[in-house]
């Protein structure tokens, strides 16, 4: 196991990260975007997990946090869905460049 | 009997009419309201006469002088220990006289009007009107306080302008309401800086307290308010010349009578009461109240004798040139008031020199009577012929008998043939003028007889001249129309026989009147020579008085045109206040206050087109910027921490 360092998987996280990031600026399809949300917070959960696990190896709280973001993040992905939902029925489309009511 | 479970009733029952019609009545009372108000009023007239009762006859006098009681009063807004507000009610002589002219009055022009305002749209508005400016002028004559005075003053003021306004659909009602507003309550402006000098020094606002201080010689507030002088008179000058102006604006006195011809575009029963009879003699009843003051400072007195004097020949002479009858009987009631006020003017302080007191109180009494009579009778006429211009009219003698026998008993009256009511009064002001001011008695005595002259070339002109050519489609007007003629003429013959000095008085102490008859025959007979003259030129139609109105020419034209104290009027707010003040303050109104306000939003207008931009409604450039700004942050932070 220790012949994996740290900064192995903070790669991995942060390449996670900026892969969502990037999805959700680029695409236009919101589940596409919904997503890469997930992506992104699971690369936080890696980061919590690899620091719970290097620095504090007797403790659990990185590992706590880790599991309230994935139930957060299952609720969240239920709205999300909701909201897409509503959005398909009123514009059938998902597509957020179509829903640009809401400005100025 | 006491008088405080009863009085208040008399100022407050047509407060409730008045709320209860204001509210509900084009609505539930479209028919009734007539009938509610004149309900209402006769009970407080009976109230009234109850009191008047008690007071002159049962416990008013005390050791042979009458006394003035306060049957009610509580304190409304307290200042400091000493200055407070009070609302309340004095019984006095004049308070009691006024108590029962108003509600008598005002009795006979409700009864009038059931009649005359008949089928209006806004009948039960019209009463309602009617009971705001009877609880008024009630409140106005009890009060004891200055302040009090002041708020019923305006009270009075607004029903006046509410009841000259009635046809509001007629521009010239709505200018003539306008007018009557501003030109009282330019006076009021007055009347407002006198009260404020008077209570200042006096450090109260009570009329008795008021009057005591400012009397007692030695006294400290009356050494703080004569030792200060502006303008070569003192303080307690400027001051009763400022209420003075006060009063003169309510009643019409010269330079501020401009607005009471104009008033006259109200209903004609409105006219007799407020313009004829209560509301102008307000001014007097003011003097009357201040009297004492007015007596211990001659200045302000003779202010108040020459202004009501010269206030009464002008509006004589202008009155013998106009065509519409109410406008007549409206210049007639300014000159008769000039009489009060110079009665007033001449008069002094004290049992043997107060007869100009006595005499202007009791002129008032009997103007109220004959010269409410003429307007109701004017009303009748008006109603009938649907003109008010003399022109239109003649003959119309024998188509309403009983206003004929009315109208020309009041021509009797107001010209002081005896035994009318009038000469009495007449005579008793005349004789004070004689006896105090050779110049002002000469010209009360001319002013008499232009008066007889002018008021029968309105009968004659009315009732005889040509034939009537109007067609007699409703006869002379309904019951109720005729009552209130018929006992306002008993009145107005009758009522010079009150022995009214032995009731009111300057200073309380009743004293027998009587009437010189050698000193009558001068005034009287002038007065018989100008009815003669009145009936030679308009009893039949010729054309003499052209020939006459054109010989006197220039004189002739500016009477006609009122000697053109409108245009003057005009002259001073059209060309000089709205071109040297007025133009210039909507200037700097339109161009810097407004042009402040105008940049301030072109600013904020330009700011919000310049950022509503990032407000795209796309919600990945918001994602973007919120990680841009969490970037930012980030950086900052570690920068800060480094």
């Amino acid at each position: 196991m220790n012949d994996i360092p740290l900064t192995h998987i903070l790669f991995v996280s942060t390449a996670l990260f900026f892969i969502g990031m990037y999805g959700l600026f680029t695409r236009r399809n919101m589940i596409t975007m919904l997503m890469s949300i997930e992506l992104m917070l699971n690369s936080v959960n890696i980061n919590f997990v690899a620091f719970n696990k290097y620095l504090y190896p007797n403790q659990l709280n990185g590992i706590f946090f880790t599991i309230f973001i994935i139930t957060i993040a299952a609720a969240e992905a239920v709205v999300a869905i909701a909201i897409i939902i509503n959005l398909y029925r009123s514009h059938h489309s998902i597509d957020v460049e179509d829903a640009g009511e809401m400005k100025w | 009997m006491n008088y405080a479970s009863y009085i208040a009733w008399i100022p407050l029952l047509p407060l409730a009419v008045f709320v209860l019609l204001g509210l509900w009545g084009r609505k539930y009372f479209k028919n009734s309201a007539g009938i509610i108000g004149t309900i209402v009023l006769l009970a407080i007239t009976v109230l009234s006469l109850v009191t008047a009762y008690h007071y002159f006859f049962v416990d008013g006098k005390v050791n042979g002088v009458f006394q003035s009681i306060i049957p009610l009063q509580y304190t409304w807004l307290q200042f400091s220990p000493n200055v407070s507000i009070d609302m309340g009610i004095v019984l006095d002589p004049i308070s009691v006289m006024m108590l029962v002219v108003v509600t008598f009055i005002s009795l006979m022009v409700h009864i009038f009007s059931l009649g005359y305002m008949k089928g209006e749209e806004r009948f039960s508005t019209y009463y309602a009107f009617l009971s705001l400016f009877t609880f008024s002028m009630l409140g106005l004559v009890v009060s004891t306080n200055i302040f009090q005075i002041y708020i019923f003053w305006e009270l009075v003021g607004i029903s006046s302008y509410l009841l000259i306004g009635f046809y509001f659909d007629k521009p010239s009602a709505v200018a003539a309401s306008k007018k009557a507003f501003i030109v009282t309550r330019f006076a009021d402006l007055g009347f407002l800086i006198g009260i404020l000098i008077l209570s200042f020094h006096a450090e109260t606002l009570d009329f008795h307290t008021l009057i005591t201080r400012l009397t007692t010689a030695n006294s400290s507030q009356l050494i703080s308010i004569t030792s200060n002088s502006f303008l070569g008179a003192s303080k307690l000058t400027w001051a009763l010349t400022l209420v003075f102006i006060g009063g003169a604006g309510k009643s019409a006195i010269f330079p501020l009578h401009i607005w009471l011809p104009d008033a006259m575009e109200g209903p004609t029963p409105v006219s007799a009461l407020i313009h004829a009879a209560t509301m102008v003699v307000a001014g007097v009843y003011l003097v009357a109240r201040l009297f004492p003051l007015y007596s211990s400072d001659l200045a302000a007195l003779n202010i108040v004798a020459y202004v009501g004097a010269l206030s009464a020949i002008i509006a004589a002479i202008i009155a013998c040139t106009q065509t519409d009858i109410k406008r007549v009987l409206a210049y007639s009631t300014m000159s008769q008031i000039g009489f009060m006020m110079f009665a007033l003017g001449v008069s002094r302080y004290g049992n043997e020199h107060g007869i100009g007191y006595t005499a202007s109180m009791f002129h008032l009494f009997t103007h109220a009577f004959f010269k409410s009579l003429l307007f109701l009778c004017a009303g009748a006429v008006i109603h009938l012929v649907h003109s008010n211009d003399m022109k239109d009219m003649g003959g119309l003698r024998k188509l309403m008998p009983i206003t004929h026998i009315a109208f020309l008993v009041a021509c009797l009256a107001i010209s002081g043939i005896p035994p009318f009511s009038g000469f009495f009064s007449k005579e008793e002001i005349l004789s004070s003028a004689y006896q105090s001011n050779k110049l002002i008695y000469f010209v009360g005595v001319l002013t008499s007889m232009l008066t007889a002259f002018y008021m029968f070339r309105l009968y004659f002109n009315i009732f005889h001249n040509k034939e009537s050519h109007t067609d007699l489609h409703h006869g002379e007007g309904t019951f109720s129309m005729k009552l209130p003629l018929i006992i306002l003429t008993a009145c107005a013959a009758l009522a010079g026989f009150v022995p009214f000095s032995s009731f009111v008085t300057s200073d309380g102490t009743p004293h027998e009147s009587h009437v010189d008859i050698s000193f009558s025959i001068l005034p009287v007979s002038l007065s018989v020579i100008a009815i003669l003259f009145a009936a030679r030129l308009y009893r039949k139609q010729n054309d003499l008085p052209d020939k006459i109105a054109n010989s006197l020419g220039g004189l002739y034209r500016s009477a006609y045109k009122k000697f053109y104290i409108d245009e003057i009027y005009l002259f001073i707010t059209k060309k000089i206040i709205f071109n040297l003040i007025g133009r210039p303050a909507a200037w700097i109104d339109k161009n810097i206050v407004d042009g402040f306000m105008n940049l301030l939003a072109t600013i904020t207008a330009k700011i919000s087109a310049l950022i509503k931009k990032f407000q795209s409604g796309k919600v990945q450039s918001y994602a973007l910027y919120f990680f841009g700004g969490i970037v930012g942050l980030t950086v900052l932070f570690i920068y800060w921490w480094k």
